[in-house]
């Protein structure tokens, strides 16, 4: 029993430097980009991996930074770009959109970084991106910010449901 | 007795040999570092005497089965002891304070002109910057430090995450380096060489293998190494560098490294200028060669687990291509 409680603590802060499960998984590269898009990608088994963790999440709010999402979205309340701590997603707001989103980029100004981070560093992105809106466990995000910051840490924001930009939840949660 | 003095020997030659090398604050290269060796030299020297004292005086008075000794001797001999422990202390004091003195001057009172570095420690590198006034004299390199002899370096350090300390034994430290502020050190080398540095504090899973390599050569040495430090990169000679260059450029190693004279001008990771010029890569992990810096690119997580570095799904004919060009940019 205690046993059993003490391999779910690991999992949760288990640093997986390496790749894990194999990046050469069918990730969709072309979706439908349309704007308020409302079929959800096909699960991904590596979701679980990066949304689960706490050292991918802690990694993502690193490459956040890093490569600069800050110009466009702020620490999450956006600026010219939109903002990732509502509700609203346009391209959609599972773990699996908002990988393709970072991957492809879309219209009117977001960027392709394809060829400019790893598959890990983008799902760890993703993943963080999730955290920002309150979709993750709350014992998985970071606790305090790296940056300054008068809001609520990360743990304690309520978990929303992801919707499209037609308000509408594209998993049938709502 | 003749029979010990080879095992004293021995000893005596262990403990010696534990002084000299490429890490050893026993075996000073430059000011500050000597005056620490000094002072130490000082401590156990004026230690050990009252160390040999006490130990003489035990054995006297154990061995001692004559009556008590009168009140005078007694009081005689406690002043002697008296006296010793306070010429002691004020030698130990005064070589503190002119030590002090010492460290604090050395730098100012040096008579040529001063270089001027900073150093920006990551986990788990060193950002290496040589500063000028001019910017087109400045330029970046990685877990390298060339000093030029009996020059003083004013060296500039802050950290980017976490607490991180700069120690070379044989020059100068140890010195924190600090997020959000500045500290500073001043080496003044007098003696060529090559000399290791580490972190020395605690900055998490790779702090072990978080080196810096010191080169103290003479000043036209230096001089060159500077030149050529300024060179833009070396451009691809072969196919097979050009292959790796064009890998390079449209993959995700161009988002985090600086290869001077190209479009690459990522400052998240070391700056690759003139890689293949420095002794070791991932701050001393391993010695700079074709096949470690192909198995460094192939699975940098294996090397170092924890570092900056992602693993790419790199195709065996691309590494070769890549590790050709980083290995061509002297």
């Amino acid at each position: 029993m205690f046993l059993a409680l003490f391999s779910v603590a690991c999992e949760r802060e288990a640093r997986v430097t390496g790749s894990s499960l194999p990046e050469s998984t069918p990730s969709a590269d072309t979706t439908d980009v349309r704007a308020g898009a409302t079929a959800p990608l096909s699960p991904d088994p590596r979701a679980r991996e990066y949304e689960g963790n706490a050292y991918h999440v802690g990694e993502g709010a690193r490459h956040y930074e890093e490569f600069n999402c800050i110009t466009c979205h702020a620490h999450g309340g956006g600026d010219i770009g939109p903002a990732l701590i509502d509700t609203n997603w346009a391209y959609g707001g599972s773990i699996e959109q908002i990988v393709a989103t970072i991957t492809q980029g879309r219209p009117n100004g977001m960027p392709s970084f394809r060829n400019l981070m790893t598959p890990t560093q983008i799902w760890e992105t993703a993943a963080y991106v999730r955290a920002l809106a309150g979709q993750l466990a709350r014992d998985v995000p970071p606790s305090r910010s790296d940056t300054m910051s008068n809001g609520e840490p990360l743990t304690l924001k309520p978990g929303q449901p992801a919707m499209n930009s037609d308000g509408i939840d594209p998993q049938g949660l709502k | 007795m003749k029979r010990r003095r080879p095992l004293v020997g021995l000893l005596g030659g262990c403990v010696l040999s534990g002084c000299e090398g490429a890490q050893s604050a026993a075996d000073p290269a430059g000011r500050h570092a000597e005056l620490t060796a000094g002072l130490f030299l000082i401590f156990l020297g004026v230690a050990g005497v009252f160390l040999l004292a006490v130990v003489v005086f035990l054995i006297i008075a154990a061995m001692r089965r004559k009556s008590p000794l009168s009140e005078m001797t007694l009081g005689r001999m406690l002043t002697v002891w008296g006296g010793s422990i306070a010429v002691g202390l004020s030698v130990l004091t005064l070589a503190s304070y002119f030590t002090d003195r010492g460290m604090a001057t050395y730098a100012s009172t040096s008579t040529s002109s001063t270089l001027r570095i900073k150093i920006t420690a990551q986990q788990w590198w060193w950002n290496v910057e040589y500063l000028s006034d001019n910017p087109s004299q400045r330029f970046h390199t990685a877990n390298e430090l060339h000093l030029p002899l009996n020059t003083a370096a004013h060296i500039e350090l802050t950290s980017d995450d976490v607490i991180h300390s700069f120690w070379l034994p044989n020059l100068a430290g140890k010195q924190d380096l600090i997020p959000g502020r500045t500290t500073d050190i001043d080496i003044l080398p007098t003696r060529t060489g090559m000399f290791r540095g580490q972190c020395a504090e605690f900055c998490g899973m790779e702090h072990a293998l978080m080196a810096l390599q010191a080169t103290v050569e003479t000043p036209a040495q230096f001089a060159a190494w500077r030149a050529a430090s300024l060179q833009p990169a070396h451009e691809p000679a072969t196919a097979l560098e050009v292959a790796g260059r064009d890998y390079f450029m449209r993959h995700p190693c161009v988002a985090c490294h600086t290869i001077g004279g190209t479009e690459a001008n990522g400052v998240i990771g070391p700056d690759l200028t003139h890689i293949a010029s420095r002794r070791s890569i991932a701050a001393g992990t391993l010695p700079n060669t074709l096949g470690h810096l192909e198995g460094w690119i192939a699975d940098p997580q294996t090397m170092k687990p924890g570092n900056r570095m992602p693993v790419i799904d790199i195709a065996p004919a691309e590494l070769h291509a890549v590790s050709a060009y980083l290995a061509s940019l002297k």
